[in-house]
């Protein structure tokens, strides 16, 4: 580390006031408090400190992602030499996976983070840390085989219009990584949907192999689910987005998220509450075989979990009350099933549950603290 | 009166054109018409017939409520507007059935919703009734440029990176971008990026010209 503070301490005067470079000191800022902690001091009023600061919390999520990141790797190999049908080492799957997805993480951080940067430069601002998380959610919520400029045009609509018109981290309306998903869902819906996605290098391998997600395939009614297939879909060896599949390792992230207190336990359990509800009433309706899928499979399918432990819980657009999370996270849950087994057109709605319900977050603050003003009101007059 | 002695393209006069392009510009702006903005905007040749159809519209009416000014009783006022409006469009829609029945088609019920456009009536109701008819034409004439920038603009961006062309020559394809694997943007297509595009057309004016910043 003294390596870095030394140059840092060398480039620094170059940045500062009257420095050559004066202009690009957001850029300095953003890599000197990314590698030490910042040794600013308030300087007005006073606040409640804590040692950890935004870029340490937003290490943490990485690290709870990183579960769901290598596990995604793995299953990219796994499928391929699957589809290929040959047999394969753990780390043949694991590193033919890795650089599928390496490109796709690259493209996601270089372009992000310029567009930040530009932005920080150009309005003098600090550059924020949000994007160290978005960056990376981002390529794991895409499929394998989206083309990386399509990747890197959702990048730039995200930042720019899902963040930086509203003023950057931290004011921003919808969640970034899923605005880039929804853009990209909608722009290029050939490549966001449909059963020649999901396997990279689809069209190198022979005829014969069935590429649709098992929602897809429950939506079109092609699936019949049986109980063994639970623990398959809980592991994750199934189709879908990069690193959205594995419900065991999401939950490993959920419960670092947890313990760091960082994630709200009360966002993710009522999403898998809502999601577990409304495919019970689904399930005592019982129209179509997608309505007889038992409740707790919705969970594991899809992006249900992903969307619950890591795009719910994002704190800048999810409720900000306790009462508030409980009942966003529950509509969220509930949206979500609903979406699916309603629109066949739409087999993933954990996406558009999320969207739909981080409008509607401060909405649902709005009520809560009115209605908490009101009772302390009639407390204080009785 | 001194209005006669002010020659025909005073400064004045000149700003009543020049005013609605920009500084108080109708669509992004003041933010009226904006429905009608949002839906013909995915397509370059309904758009400029619409712009021209509501130029036509905005001037006639401007003029002739104008000249009527001292006789309509203010009790009253709107409902001569509207027929004034009434009229004009109906003509327009007329004339566009004969002429270009195709496009008439695509613009559908917008041609007659014209006549609710908030920005005409606006313009009658704060300048026309009140101003001499050359000023009113003028008025008219800017806030209905004003309104058709903003369109041709939003719709130029749309059907070019929507549909890959423009005035439905295939622009992309000649370019040969599609070899490159370069694919259409089919978000631009859907109501959302008219509004999205509208914001950052909104976005890069308020960013050029700082008159229109609000203090707060």
């Amino acid at each position: 580390m003294k390596i870095f503070r030394n140059l840092l301490n060398s480039v620094k005067p170059h940045f500062e006031e009257g420095g050559k470079l004066q202009k690009l000191y957001p850029a300095y800022d953003a890599f000197e408090t990314f590698l030490f902690v910042p040794d600013h001091t308030t300087k007005t009023g006073s606040h409640i400190r804590d040692a950890i600061d935004l870029k340490r919390s937003m290490m943490t999520v990485i690290i709870a992602l990183l579960p769901a990141l290598f596990f995604g790797m793995w299953n990219i190999g796994n499928i391929y030499y699957g589809a290929l049908g040959e047999e394969a080492e753990f780390f043949t799957k694991f590193s033919y996976g890795a650089l599928k997805m390496l490109p796709l993480i690259l493209v996601s951080y270089i372009v992000g983070l310029t567009v930040e940067f530009a932005f920080a430069i150009y309005r003098g601002h600090q550059v924020n840390e949000g994007y160290l998380v978005t960056g990376l959610l981002i390529p794991m919520i895409m499929p394998i085989s989206i083309p990386l400029w399509m990747l890197a045009v959702s990048v730039i609509f995200a930042v720019i219009i899902g963040k930086e018109v509203f003023g950057g981290t931290g004011m921003n309306i919808l969640n970034p990584a899923l605005t880039a998903r929804a853009f990209a869902f909608f722009a290029y819906p050939a490549h966001l949907s449909g059963d020649k996605i999901w396997i990279s290098e689809q069209q190198t391998i022979p005829d014969g192999v069935s590429g649709a997600t098992p929602l897809a395939d429950y939506a079109s009614g092609d699936l019949v689910y049986q109980s063994h297939m639970f623990m398959d879909y809980f592991n994750g060896s199934m189709l879908g987005s990069c690193s959205e599949t594995s419900t065991f390792a999401i939950l490993i992230g959920a419960a670092i998220l947890i313990i760091s207190g960082i994630g709200s336990w009360r966002t993710i359990l009522s999403v898998f509450v809502g999601g577990y509800f409304m495919g019970y009433l689904f399930n005592l309706w019982g129209a179509n075989e997608f309505m007889n899928l038992p409740p707790h499979v919705h969970l594991v399918l899809g992006g249900f979990a992903f969307g619950a432990v890591f795009m719910a819980t994002d704190p800048v657009t999810a409720s900000s009350t306790n009462k508030g999370k409980i009942i966003v996270g529950f509509l969220i849950g509930i949206f979500a099933v609903l979406i699916r087994v309603f629109n066949p057109a739409y087999p993933e709605g954990m996406m558009l549950a999320i969207l739909l319900m981080n409008v509607f977050a401060p909405l649902v603050d709005h009520y809560i603290l009115e209605a908490n003003i009101k009772r302390r009101l009639r407390r204080k007059k009785a | 009166m001194s209005d006669k002695k002010e020659a025909l393209f005073s400064k004045k006069n000149l700003k009543l054109v020049k005013d609605p392009l920009d500084d108080n510009n109708p669509i992004t702006v003041q933010v009226l018409g904006i429905c009608s903005a949002l839906a013909i905007t995915v397509q370059l040749k309904p758009a400029v017939v619409m712009a021209l159809s509501t130029f036509f519209v905005m001037c006639t009416a401007n003029v002739v409520v104008s000249l009527m000014r001292n006789m309509i009783p203010s009790r009253i006022r709107i409902i001569i507007q509207l027929v004034v409006i009434a009229t004009l469009v109906i003509l327009v829609d007329q004339t566009l059935k004969a002429f270009v029945y195709d496009v008439s088609k695509e613009l559908s019920v917008f041609v007659g919703l014209i006549i609710t456009n908030c920005i005409i009536m606006g313009r009658l109701e704060a300048f026309a009734l009140a101003n001499n008819p050359w000023k009113s034409f003028m008025d008219g004439f800017g806030n209905s440029l004003g309104y058709a920038l903003p369109l041709i603009v939003v719709a130029f961006f749309r059907e070019l990176l929507g549909a890959g062309t423009l005035f439905g020559y295939p622009v992309i394809e000649k370019l040969g971008l599609y070899e490159l694997g370069y694919e259409n943007n089919g978000m631009m297509i859907l109501p959302p990026m008219a509004l999205v595009t509208c914001g950052v057309y909104i976005w890069i004016q308020r960013m050029r010209n700082k008159k229109l910043i609000e203090e707060n």
